[in-house]
């Protein structure tokens, strides 16, 4: 039951991407910085953690998900050790994703090459 | 000099002749390759939950994520990604495994440019944006969220 | 008066044109003279392939004309990477006097215009007219990273992998060149970058009306009005801007950039870039001239002239073209 929800939340999430794309035409960026704003804003007005409950996967995949870490670090990290949490609570909370991305990147550039189209 | 008025018109009348593509067919890829990216992730969560019974959650997402993005780097790579981009749309965009695109794509392309100037600096060009608004507006959640704890 | 007339009529002596496997299948693809294997032509980058393209093209137009490379006297090359390096690349690798050009992808055009101007003074013997894009080279500099997943909108073009070259002399065989009008800068406020169709097609239109004015002709005067690298919706747009003035286009009207590519080939609004009209010109154009199928021919290469500063901070796409009048003597 719940992969259910996981495929439906998640696919609409892609699909409301997909419908920013087609109507304003702005570009991937645009819309990666839109989602990760999104995600920020549900997890400081404490709406992310009760939709993770039962989408998994279907909130936690889509870059909404890399935002409301973000704002679950800072503000984790503000209850356990104040003011300075605010500025180290994020980052460590998405470190994994951000090194996973750069070092895989970093390594696959010195192996591949870029095709054309 | 310009004349403003032929300007608008003629871009309305450029507005009004673009071509009209169907949108339900991207749509409905978007949606369904999305769902399944996030089942993707899904279904490893579990398993490594499965595998490793005692990972904390926080954990098995990490990993989960950590998969996610080598997977779509290695696409990317391997130049698949983009045709699954091409298909999709939005469907992979918004996923992390985009994000993990963004990031490899351009460090692939630019590495004839040199490691420094071409692979390390360009790698930001997609994804830097996405780092930097994230940071910047967790921090203002953070110092909020502080704020508000005073009281 | 913008169009000038070349009173010694100087000659296309000689030509070439080299396209990627991908323009290789479009409808043009039995026309050029050479079709790569791959979009890399055996070099390391795309760059330096692009440059090879533009080499292959002058060695190529060289040959067709029985000339080497010390009888040239003047390169007139340009292209769409930043300062021109493959065109200047080119001209030092065969140590030619050159002068470098940028009109985007009018820039068959701007060298033709130029090059006959030059050859009909009397100044120069044997001008080459070079110019060439290639698509992963201008995808990275103007767009996004070629392994990046996105989709491309409807009103967009494909850049083609293509170069041309051809030489003009007033000693020899081949068609003329007889006139040309020399385009002004025209700017309706298009801001969109994946709609350059939209932003040229006020400048073709312009140069379309000032030629007919200036020459008191008549559309139907040619047997060929063919545009550069409008696509679809510009060609339609050109048409429509035209009609408004009283002026119709009849069915000795066509694009290079719309016909560039078949429908399968997923192009969306068809072909851009210089390659597009230098190699249509230098393949289909000249050849058919030759058969004596096209006798009046009237070439009008578009170019956008933005920049990814300009557009990103806003500002509008201003288009040119020029207009050449190719004639077949002797009929």
């Amino acid at each position: 039951m719940q992969y259910l929800w996981v495929f439906l939340i998640g696919g609409l999430i892609c699909m409301l991407g997909e419908v920013l794309i087609i109507t304003t035409k702005i570009t991937s960026a645009r819309i990666l910085v839109a989602f990760v704003l999104v995600g920020v804003l549900l997890q400081a007005l404490n709406l992310f953690e009760p939709i993770s409950r039962f989408a998994g996967a279907g909130i936690n995949v889509p870059i909404i998900g890399f935002g409301a870490s973000l704002a679950k670090g800072a503000m984790g990290a503000v209850k356990a050790s104040g003011l300075l949490g605010a500025f180290t609570g994020g980052l460590q909370a998405t470190a994994g994703g951000i090194a996973a991305a750069i070092t895989f990147a970093f390594l696959f550039s010195l192996i591949c090459k870029s095709k054309t189209k | 000099m310009k004349n403003q008025n032929v300007n608008q018109k003629y871009n309305e009348y450029v507005e009004a002749r673009l071509p009209k593509t169907k949108a339900w067919p991207s749509l409905f890829n978007s949606f369904w390759v999305g769902g399944v990216i996030c089942l993707l992730g899904q279904g490893i969560n579990d398993l490594l939950l499965y595998l490793f019974p005692y990972m904390a959650m926080q954990s098995a997402w990490a990993w989960t994520l950590i998969i996610l993005i080598f997977l779509a780097s290695l696409l990317t790579a391997l130049g698949v990604y983009d045709k699954i981009g091409k298909f999709a749309g939005g469907g992979s965009i918004v996923p992390i495994t985009g994000f993990s695109n963004s990031i490899s794509s351009p460090a692939i392309e630019f590495k004839h440019e040199g490691v420094i100037y071409g692979t390390c600096v360009k790698m930001f060009t997609i994804a830097g944006p996405v780092i930097v608004v994230g940071v910047v507006a967790s921090v203002a959640v953070g110092i909020i969220y502080y704020i508000i704890g005073l009281f | 008066m913008q169009t000038i007339e070349f009173k010694r009529r100087p000659k296309i002596i000689g030509s070439y044109s080299i396209v990627g496997p991908k323009e290789g299948q479009g409808p043009f693809g039995s026309f050029f003279d050479y079709v790569m294997k791959n979009d890399l032509f055996g070099e390391k980058t795309y760059e330096l392939a692009e440059r090879k393209m533009f080499e292959q093209a002058v060695m190529g137009a060289l040959q067709s004309a029985g000339l080497q490379p010390n009888d040239v006297d003047l390169m007139l090359a340009g292209d769409l990477l930043n300062q021109i390096i493959s065109s200047s690349f080119t001209a030092r690798a065969f140590n030619m006097p050159y002068l470098g050009l940028f009109g985007a992808c009018s820039t068959m055009a701007e060298s033709l215009a130029t090059g006959a101007t030059l050859v009909d003074s009397g100044h120069f013997g044997n001008v080459i007219c070079l110019t060439g894009s290639h698509f992963s080279t201008a995808e990275r500099q103007f767009r996004f990273p070629l392994e990046l997943g996105n989709q491309r909108v409807p009103t967009s073009q494909w850049t083609a992998t293509a170069a041309g070259a051809t030489i003009l002399s007033l000693e020899g065989k081949g068609p003329q060149v007889v006139m040309a009008t020399f385009g002004r800068v025209i700017d309706y406020g298009v801001v969109d970058v994946n709609n350059m169709g939209a932003a040229m097609a006020p400048s073709a239109a312009d140069t379309l009306l000032t030629h007919f004015k200036d020459t008191g002709r008549k559309p139907s005067y040619y047997d060929l009005i063919v545009t550069g690298d409008l696509g679809k919706l510009g060609a339609e747009i050109l048409l429509d801007l035209l009609e408004d003035k009283g002026i119709k286009l009849g069915l000795n009207y066509s694009d290079c950039g719309h016909c560039y590519y078949t429908r399968g080939q997923d192009t969306m609004c068809g072909g851009s870039g210089c390659g597009v009209s230098a190699s249509v010109l230098n393949s289909y154009i000249i050849k058919k001239m030759k058969k004596g199928e096209y006798k009046k021919v009237l070439f009008v290469p578009t170019g956008a002239l933005m920049s990814t500063t300009a557009s990103q901070q806003g500002e509008s796409i201003p288009g040119v073209s020029h207009a050449i009048v190719l004639e077949m003597g002797g009929v």
